[in-house]
C-alpha cells in the first residue's frame, strides 16, 4: 500500500505544470467559492440577528390560536414561575414579556395609528439595544408611566420629551382603551416603518391601559445562539406545546425566510457554474492522464498487476489532487475569512441607506460557519470522483495487447 | 519437460467485417531451458504469436496450454493473476515505470505477489547486481542508457521467478554494444539458471545467438531449426 501511495505521488508530479495548473484552479474557485459563501452566510446571519434582534426575538411563546388573528383578547396569563422554568432551560438567556397592541396616538390637532408594546424595559433593552437608540430624553422605567415614541412619529405628531401622547384604543374582551403618558424619550429605530408608529411602554401601564392586568400576548426569547433555536424550540413544544403557541423565528417572519431562500438560490447557482468550471479543468487533467498512460496501465495489467489495483492508484492520485488543491485554498482561505470575520465590509452611500431601510446594518459581514469549509471540500472530492468515471471505464475495458499498438 | 503447448492456433482480426488472418494454425512446443527466436517479416504473425503465448490476446481457435493450463479458459482476474506468477516481460521499450527507481521497479512486480519486504529488498539487489547494476540501483530509468534500462526490464521480469520470458523485439532500441551486453547477460541467466527465453525479433545478432529459430510466414511455421549449441555460441 505504502509503494502504490509513493507511486501516486510521484505520479501527479510527472507533469508538475499541468498539476500546477490543476491545484491553481482549485485554488482560485474554492477559494472564491469560500468567500462568496463566507459573504452570503455572513450576510445572512446578519439579517436574521438584525431582524430576530430588533424585535421578534428567537422564539416567541404566545396563547394558543394568537398568532392568526393577533387578536387582543387571546391572551396568555404572565406566569412567573413558568418564565423561571423557560429561563431556567439550557441555551435561553432571558424572556421578555410583551403586551402588544394598536392603538390611535393623538395630539390635539394630529392623530396617527400606532403600535404599542408593553414590555419590561430592562429586558427589553437586553435584546433591542433601545437605550442606544435614544435620541432625546431618558429611557422609560418599568415602575413609572413614561413612554418612549419613535422619532418618526415625534415629528408627525409634532411631540417632544415631557409632552404627553394620549392613547385611544380597543381593550381586552371590548373594553375602551384610553390613557394619557408622559413622554420619556425619543428613539430612533433603524427599521423605518417602526420608526414612524412605534409606542414602548412600560408592561405593567399596558396592561393597565389595556385593561388586562397580569396579561401578555406574547413571551419573546433571546438565546445563546442562533443554533440553539430549533433544539429549544422543540423542548418548549414538549414542555408547553398544549398550552400554548411556541414559534420559531422562521414561522414569526416567514418573508425573511423566504428573502434568504430565494438570495441563496441564487448564490447556489453562481457556485454550481464555478464548480462545473473546475470540473471540467480536472476532467481535463484526469483525461490526459489516462490518455497519455494507457500504455503504462497495458504494460502494468501485462506483468501481472491487477485491474481493480490499478484503478485504486488513479483513484488515490485523483484523490491527492483533491486533498492537495483543497488544502492550499483552505491554508489561504481560513486567514482571509477570519479577517474578513473581525472586519466586515462596510457600505457607504445609497447602497448603505438601501440597507439600513430594510432594518439591517449597513455592513457586509462574513460567517466562520464550519459548513462552508465541508461543503466546499465536499464538492471538490464529489468532482474528483465523478470525474474518475473516464479513467475507470478506460481501464474496464482496457486489453493490454491494444495499448502495446 | 514441455512448458508451453501451442495445437492449431488460429487469430483472426475483424472476423465479420474484413477478416485479417493473423495466425493460420500454429503448432508449437518449447521446453524448459529453451533460447528460442521467433522471427518472420512484419505482419508475419510473430508479435501475435507472442501475445498469445503471453496471455495478452485470445484465440480465434486452436489452444496454448502452459504448465499445464489452458490459458483461453482463465478469466481475465485469473488470466493476470497467471501472467503475474508463470511469465516475465520484457518490452521493445523497455515499459519501466518512470518515477520508481530501477530497485523500486525491480521490488514492485514482487510486492504485487505479495512477496515479504525483507525478501522482495533482497531478491531485488540480487537480481540488478546479476544484471550488471550494482551501482545503479537508485536511478531512476530517465538516469540510465537504453541498454540499462533493458537490463532493468530482465531482472523486473525475472524478479517473479516465472517459468519463462517473453521478449518482444528486446533489442529493437539498442546499439550494437548494449545488444552484445544484453545478449551475453541472457544467455548466462538462461544457462546457469535454465531460464527459458522466447524472443521476437528482426535482429540478426539475437537470432545467431538463438538455440532454436521458429520462422513466421503468412501466420504458419516455414522452418522450425534447432541451432547446435556450439553454433549459437
Amino acid at each position: 500500500m505504502k509503494t502504490i501511495f509513493i507511486l501516486a505521488w510521484r505520479n501527479i508530479w510527472r507533469n508538475k505544470r499541468r498539476t500546477i495548473i490543476t491545484l491553481s484552479s482549485i485554488f482560485f474557485a474554492v477559494l472564491l467559492a469560500l468567500f462568496m459563501r463566507s459573504m452570503q452566510l455572513g450576510s445572512y446571519g446578519n439579517m436574521i440577528k438584525n431582524s430576530v434582534e430588533s424585535y421578534s426575538g428567537y422564539i416567541q411563546i404566545h396563547e394558543l390560536g394568537y398568532w392568526e388573528n393577533k387578536s387582543i383578547n387571546k391572551l396568555l396569563e404572565h406566569s412567573q414561575s413558568i418564565q423561571d422554568s423557560i429561563e431556567n432551560l439550557p441555551s435561553v438567556n432571558y424572556v421578555i414579556p410583551r403586551l402588544e397592541t394598536f392603538a390611535l396616538a393623538a395630539t390635539e390637532t394630529l392623530s396617527k395609528g400606532v403600535a404599542v408594546i408593553g414590555t419590561d424595559p430592562e429586558r427589553e433593552d437586553h435584546m433591542t439595544k433601545l437605550s442606544e437608540k435614544l435620541v432625546a430624553g431618558e429611557f422609560f422605567e418599568a415602575d413609572k408611566e413614561g413612554i418612549l415614541i419613535s422619532e418618526g412619529l415625534g415629528n408627525y405628531l409634532r411631540l417632544g420629551v415631557n409632552d404627553t401622547l394620549i392613547l385611544l384604543g380597543q381593550g381586552y374582551h371590548g373594553t375602551n382603551a384610553v390613557g394619557k403618558y408622559p413622554i420619556a424619550g425619543i428613539i430612533k429605530l433603524v427599521n423605518p416603518q417602526m420608526n414612524n408608529n412605534t409606542v414602548y411602554m412600560p408592561l405593567k401601564t399596558c396592561q393597565y391601559y389595556n385593561g388586562s392586568p397580569n396579561k401578555l400576548t406574547s413571551m419573546a426569547l433571546v438565546l445563546d445562539s442562533y443554533d440553539a433555536v430549533k433544539k429549544t424550540t422543540a423542548r418548549l413544544k414538549e414542555d408547553f406545546g398544549e398550552r400554548y403557541e411556541i414559534m420559531d423565528w422562521e414561522e414569526l417572519q416567514p418573508e425573511l425566510v423566504q428573502l434568504i431562500q430565494s438570495d441563496n438560490a441564487g448564490g447556489v447557482i453562481m457556485l454550481g457554474i464555478l464548480y462545473m468550471v473546475i470540473a471540467f479543468g480536472i476532467f481535463g487533467t484526469i483525461m490526459m492522464m489516462t490518455m497519455e498512460r494507457l500504455r503504462e496501465f497495458g504494460v502494468l495489467i501485462s506483468i501481472g498487476m491487477q485491474k481493480l489495483r490499478l484503478a485504486g492508484l488513479v483513484f488515490i492520485e485523483t484523490l491527492l489532487i483533491g486533498i492537495l488543491g483543497l488544502l492550499v485554498s483552505f491554508m489561504a482561505g481560513v486567514p482571509l475569512l477570519l479577517y474578513m470575520y473581525e472586519h466586515p465590509i462596510p457600505l457607504t452611500g445609497s447602497a448603505a441607506k438601501g440597507i439600513e431601510e430594510m432594518g439591517f446594518e449597513p455592513i457586509i459581514p462574513f460567517s466562520l460557519d464550519i459548513s462552508i469549509f465541508y461543503t466546499q471540500g465536499l464538492a471538490i472530492l464529489v468532482i474528483v470522483m465523478l470525474c474518475l468515471t473516464y479513467p475507470y471505464l478506460r481501464l474496464w475495458w482496457l486489453k493490454p495487447v491494444e495499448s502495446k499498438k | 519437460m514441455s512448458i508451453i503447448q501451442i495445437k492449431g492456433l488460429h487469430k483472426i482480426y475483424n472476423p465479420k467485417k474484413v477478416p485479417v488472418h493473423a495466425l493460420n494454425g500454429i503448432d508449437l512446443e518449447i521446453t524448459e531451458g529453451e533460447f528460442t527466436a521467433i522471427v518472420g517479416p512484419s505482419g508475419s504473425g510473430k508479435s501475435t504469436l507472442l501475445n498469445m503465448i503471453g496471455g495478452l490476446d485470445s484465440p480465434t481457435e486452436g489452444t496454448v496450454i502452459i504448465n499445464g493450463v489452458d490459458v483461453s479458459t482463465l478469466s481475465p482476474k485469473k488470466l493476470i493473476d497467471f501472467r503475474l506468477k508463470n511469465i516475465g516481460f520484457v518490452f521493445q521499450d523497455y515499459s519501466l515505470l518512470p518515477v520508481l527507481t530501477a530497485r523500486e521497479n525491480v521490488e514492485f512486480i514482487m510486492q504485487l505477489q505479495g512477496r515479504k519486504k525483507e525478501e522482495f529488498k533482497k531478491r531485488a539487489e540480487e537480481l540488478l547486481r546479476e544484471v550488471g547494476l550494482g551501482d545503479r540501483m537508485d536511478n531512476r530509468p530517465s538516469n540510465l542508457s537504453g541498454g540499462q534500462q533493458q537490463r532493468v526490464a530482465v531482472a523486473r521480469a525475472l524478479a517473479s521467478k516465472p517459468k519463462f520470458i517473453l521478449a518482444d523485439e528486446p533489442t529493437a532500441n539498442l546499439d550494437s554494444v548494449s545488444t552484445s551486453d544484453l545478449l551475453e547477460m541472457m544467455q548466462v541467466l538462461n544457462k546457469e539458471e535454465n531460464m527459458t527465453f522466447i524472443f521476437s525479433t528482426h535482429d540478426q545478432r539475437v537470432i545467431d545467438k538463438a538455440r532454436r529459430v521458429v520462422s513466421i510466414v503468412d501466420g504458419k511455421v516455414a522452418e522450425d531449426i534447432q541451432v547446435e549449441q556450439e553454433m549459437a555460441q
